[in-house]
């Protein structure tokens, strides 16, 4: 049933790696390997969830495909054009489809700027003439559930949740095709994520717009998700439907990281994977499959024969020697 | 439920903080107990009291802050009541605190070791030691919390542990004079979820080990469902409801932790919803 629906956007072999310098001075040593060889797409009006620990990519990779950081090299097909061969012109103009929301409403929003003219700015910058644009702020701030009083104030005066709800409206002002959405309620507390997850929710029924969700949380993810991307140490190890990824999850990885997840129930305290060691540095990431080193079923062939992510039926793929 | 087997009772504890012109109640008449050798799971939100809670128990809290009223009974003894000297022979050594970000809680220009070897030293009531033996002490407490070659990590800075690592030696400095009471201030909150899993895990297995009885604090009701044998659920510094694990997960009965409860974002939503971006 998904197969009329188009794709928005259609990311190939994205690749960002950081220089980093061993000592003052000296030449370029190596390189952090954020994404490393990053593939997947986005329907138009779904939501594509990305999930992974702390440092496996999950946050270079929303903004790669948004250019906020220099992708090295790939390609990220949006809307027909290729994002990467656009002149700086042209892709401002091709930002208006394309908005983001950050993960921290404290860090995001300018605290000497009012919110008027925080949520109206992308109607200046892209050069959008509404005579009546303190009409279309009072809009969006309804959109996103708040009073249009809330246009006279300052950042500061609102609670974290209310904050995001400012950034969405900011996110929503030019109506864009794809919201790439970077852990936007890991700074919340429960209650107030439960709000924030049902505004998206709603919001995507309404405008029907694509989001690129970026999470570290499993469940948060599965809640917004039609399919997952798992990633690890800036690869991706599995993608599937919500569905596959959190009820038969086929990479070990995906299996230990859905494993882990505490549940709020005590009857179902059951044996947990727990896996050994730390995550390896992705400045100098193991030999062969990446995740070897902790993998409890790993082999010889591992250590040296690096997995492909590949098709592994019913639309999923994973990056394991063993998975079938 | 007999009082005798609490090793802490907490009684109508009142602490608030002051401004020129206000007091916040940040902890408003609270009680609570942890039974010996069982973990009390402390829940709730931000600025719901819950640390302010357990740094009141230990005397951590400064001005504008105070510790009002209350009887903190550790063993039968008021610890509200005893003399600071008294009590900087509890805390640390019998009573010690596990906090949420390892990274401000390590010194980071003293290697892991000595800060471990510090809280042997600091207590010569428990074992009178040289600096030597202090440090004999901290390499075991290391191996104690499955920190692999102790014996050289103890000579690393906090820099050069991962988040897991840190709280590891963060757990052994709390645990290297052998308390009765650990309490464990959001211990693994900053921790990626895989490594969570592991910290849990290793504190199951030394309260397992060395019979202690603990306090967590959590705003994650999960962490609190797999760890704790009663709960008490905090709400704008009072206590709203507090139960065996299973009550509290089953029929919670006050609203905000129903309400707490159906928020929690669980596994298993793809199942169930039908209308997604389809």
């Amino acid at each position: 049933m998904h197969d009329a629906v188009p794709t928005l956007l259609e990311v190939q072999n994205l690749k960002k790696y950081f220089p980093v310098r061993r000592a003052f001075l000296s030449r370029l040593a190596s390189h952090v390997k954020a994404v490393d060889d990053v593939s997947f797409s986005v329907l138009q009006g779904e939501t594509f969830g990305l999930v992974g620990e702390s440092g496996c990519g999950k946050t270079t990779t929303g903004r790669a495909v948004l250019r906020l950081i220099e992708p090295d090299s790939g390609e990220v097909r949006f809307d027909g054009a290729d994002l990467l061969k656009l002149s700086r012109t042209e892709l401002r103009r091709k930002r208006r489809d394309m908005q983001i929301i950050f993960q921290d409403p404290y860090a995001s929003l300018n605290p000497r700027m009012k919110i008027r003219n925080i949520v109206g700015e992308p109607f200046i910058i892209h050069k959008i003439h509404t005579s009546e644009r303190d009409d279309r702020v009072a809009e969006l701030l309804k959109v996103v559930g708040m009073d249009s009083a809330a246009m006279n104030r300052y950042p500061h005066e609102f609670s974290g949740g209310q904050r995001q709800r400012i950034g969405i409206a900011r996110a929503l002002a030019l109506k864009p095709k794809l919201i790439v959405a970077d852990e936007p309620v890991s700074a919340l507390d429960v209650s107030i994520q439960a709000q924030i997850t049902e505004l998206l929710r709603e919001l995507q029924r309404k405008f029907g717009m694509a989001y690129l969700f970026i999470s570290h949380s499993i469940p948060v993810v599965e809640q917004l998700s039609r399919r997952i991307g798992v990633m690890y140490l800036g690869k991706l190890v599995e993608v599937g439907t919500a569905e596959q990824i959190c009820w038969s999850p086929k990479h070990p990885y995906t299996q230990a990281l859905i494993s882990a997840v505490p549940v709020p129930d005590p009857g179902s305290r059951t044996k947990r994977i727990v896996l050994r060691g730390d995550v390896p540095t992705p400045l100098n990431p193991p030999s062969g499959c990446r995740f070897h080193t902790r993998c409890p079923i790993a082999e010889e062939r591992c250590r040296k024969e690096e997995p492909m992510l590949r098709t592994i039926g019913d639309g999923r793929a994973a990056a394991c020697h063993f998975a079938s | 439920m007999t009082s005798s087997s609490a090793i802490l009772e907490v009684r109508n504890l009142r602490t608030s903080f002051f401004s020129s012109n206000n007091e916040v109640r940040a902890v408003d008449d609270v009680s609570f107990r942890v039974e010996k050798g069982k973990t009390l799971g402390l829940v709730g939100e931000s600025g719901s009291g819950k640390s302010v809670a357990a740094m009141s128990i230990l005397r951590l809290i400064g001005p504008p802050g105070k510790v009002l009223a209350g009887e903190i009974l550790f063993q039968g003894r008021d610890l509200h009541a005893i003399t600071e000297r008294e009590l900087r022979s509890i805390r640390g050594s019998r009573i010690s605190m596990v906090f949420q970000e390892p990274m401000t809680a390590l010194n980071p220009v003293l290697d892991v070791g000595s800060q471990i070897a510090e809280a042997v030293l600091a207590h010569p009531e428990v074992s009178k030691v040289s600096k030597r033996e202090a440090w004999a002490h901290a390499v075991q407490a290391m191996r104690d919390v499955a920190i692999p070659d102790p014996d050289k990590r103890a000579r690393d800075y906090p820099h050069q542990l991962s988040g897991g690592m840190r709280q590891r030696v963060m757990i052994a400095m709390a645990l290297v004079c052998r308390p009765e009471l650990l309490i464990a201030d959001e211990p693994t909150t900053a921790l990626d979820v895989t490594i969570q899993a592991q910290i849990l895990e290793l504190l199951a297995d030394l309260q397992k080990r060395f019979g202690l009885s603990m306090i967590l604090i959590s705003h994650d009701l999960g962490v609190i469902a797999e760890v704790a044998e009663t709960v008490a659920v905090m709400n704008a510094g009072k206590i709203v409801e507090t139960g065996t694990v299973s009550d509290i997960f089953s029929s919670a009965s006050h609203p905000y932790t129903q309400g707490l409860l159906a928020a929690v974002p669980r596994l298993g939503s793809s199942r169930t919803r039908q209308d997604l971006n389809a």
